[in-house]
């Protein structure tokens, strides 16, 4: 309790020096590691934060303090989906860069989320990565059929429902049965870090975004590409998440932490493994089907895939 | 109030008038009763109130007759016709075709319903139907490209076509973009205003998409 009942009266200090000086820049320190983050936070858009801070209603300070209460809004209101929603445009960008370039020893969740999980990024990079996995694809399929007389464009709608059902049950199911099972461990061993659902949901929706460049660059028709980007795009992404959650099960049995975090990782391979394999044509397979005349003279035409 | 008490009132001064008040919603009933109009008369209106909002919507200014007067018939006109014209593609199954009607149906409404609900989540101060309307209504220039890309395919269909095709897509996919976040993008608090915009670019260009990739039997 002592280091709650020191962060009020440095809040006291703070606001009687504000209510004295309302010109002064603000600079709060919520833990050593986020103080650059929080600068440049402030930077950004002094006049706001300053006013936010003064009155107490800044989120960073009010999630630090009552963490946890923070959704207070009953759940029929709109005001409580209101609160999933509550980013501007520079953290959202943030949140992305966090995802894609991954700072080794730094928890994405309590570097970016800090409490304050959305929904927006998860939706709108899924919805993204639905679109741009169909239309990649179409393209992809366009260029490689391109030059033969038989091939007649289409423009394969119905895939793009087939991506909408798997890329949407990924971003909510796995980590609906993440959170479960970790639930379930945390009331077997004591962990010191849990997450909640939605930050769950949104480290995997922000995971997601890496598959976006890599679904666009995949319309390249070669096999070596192709694989390299979804190796690269994995080690970004699973990386992001295996150091998201390794703190979570590490103090658990050796053997379920490993399996837990390979889990996880097979997961997201399969994911990428499985649109790449779907939604792309083999590009080196497809021959023009060749006419074998067989032995009693009727011809057999092969078809290629 | 101090000066009151001297104020006495004279029992001289008449007092007359009508004691009946008239209720206030008589008055204006009998300037906008519509049921005795002639029927034409009530298409007509509907129907320029609908072609004003067309006009505001090829020439995007900073008028609010789309914001404050919002209609659903427009939209509803719109995504009939683009729903109706994107049929008769082409397949050789079932599975790879274009989009059914159904499909363009749902696609169009139920994103405009989810852009609208993003928007408020977000913070916006626009209201529900305001924004769906003035989404439909910018689906009109991706209409006319519809149109004139079903008629370039008469034509034919080599890469000259191709090339018009794609060229009036884009065109028309930038002017409806422009021309919707013109009208929403001032109900936003400004820094989260990119993200208001984006899934209206992300909305067209998929309309773009099934528009582009139509090709007849």
């Amino acid at each position: 309790s002592l280091p709650v009942l020191y962060l009020f009266a440095e809040f006291d200090d703070a606001a009687n020096l504000l209510a004295a000086n309302p010109d002064a820049t603000t600079i709060s320190i919520d833990e050593p590691v986020e103080i650059p983050k929080n600068q440049h936070g402030r930077l950004q858009e002094p006049g706001r934060e300053e006013d936010d801070e003064l009155l107490g209603t800044d989120d960073s300070d009010k999630t630090e303090l009552l963490a946890g209460q923070k959704k207070s809004a009953p759940f029929w209101t709109f005001e409580y989906y209101q609160t999933f929603f509550d980013v501007d445009t520079y953290q959202v960008l943030d949140r992305i860069k966090g995802s894609v370039f991954p700072v080794p020893g730094k928890n994405f969740v309590r570097l970016y989320i800090r409490s304050n999980p959305d929904l927006y990024g998860p939706f709108w990079i899924c919805a993204t990565l639905v679109f741009t996995i169909a239309v990649s694809g179409n393209l992809s399929n366009f260029f490689i059929h391109l030059g033969k007389p038989t091939y007649h464009y289409v423009p394969e709608f119905r895939k793009v429902s087939i991506a909408a059902t798997t890329i949407y049950a990924y971003a909510w199911l796995v980590p609906l049965a993440l959170w479960g099972f970790l639930m379930w461990r945390n009331s077997k061993v004591m962990n010191i870090v849990s997450y909640s659902f939605l930050e769950i949901v949104c480290v995997y929706g922000y995971s997601l975004f890496i598959y976006i460049p890599t679904a666009i660059l995949w319309i390249i028709p070669q096999k070596v590409v192709r694989w390299v980007l979804v190796v690269f795009s994995l080690c970004l992404s699973g990386s992001v998440l295996v150091m998201t959650f390794w703190p979570a099960v590490r103090d658990d049995n050796r053997r379920i932490a490993l399996a837990t975090v390979g889990t996880i990782l097979l997961l997201h391979a399969l994911l990428a493994v499985g649109c790449l394999a779907y939604f792309f044509d083999a590009p080196e397979l497809d021959f023009p089907a060749p006419i074998i005349p067989a032995q009693n003279g009727t011809t057999v035409i092969t078809k290629s895939h | 109030f101090s000066g009151l008490a001297d104020v006495s009132i004279s029992q001289d001064i008449p007092v007359e008038g009508e004691i009946t008040v008239p209720v206030g919603s008589h008055s204006p009933d009998e300037d906008y009763s519509t049921l005795d109009e002639p029927v034409r008369d009530t298409i007509m209106r509907d129907l320029k109130a609908v072609g004003k909002k067309f006009v505001h919507v090829m020439y995007p200014r900073k008028s609010s007759a789309l914001l404050r007067d919002w209609d659903l018939w427009g939209p509803l006109v719109l995504c009939v016709s683009l729903a109706l014209m994107l049929q008769g593609g082409s397949a050789d199954s079932k599975d790879d075709g274009g989009p059914q009607f159904a499909e363009v149906f749902v696609l169009i409404w139920f994103g405009a319903v989810v852009i609208t609900l993003n928007s408020k989540l977000l913070g916006g101060t626009i209201s529900f139907f305001q924004s769906l309307c003035v989404l439909g209504y910018c689906v009109l220039p991706l209409t006319v490209a519809m149109l004139v890309c079903r008629l370039v395919l008469l034509a034919g269909a080599g890469t000259a076509s191709f090339l018009i095709r794609l060229l009036v897509v884009v065109a028309m996919f930038g002017w409806s973009t422009l021309a919707s976040t013109a009208f929403l993008a001032d109900s936003q608090p400004p820094n989260r205003r990119a993200l208001v915009v984006y899934p209206i670019f992300l909305f067209y260009f998929v309309i773009s998409w099934m528009i582009l990739t139509f090709t007849p039997q």
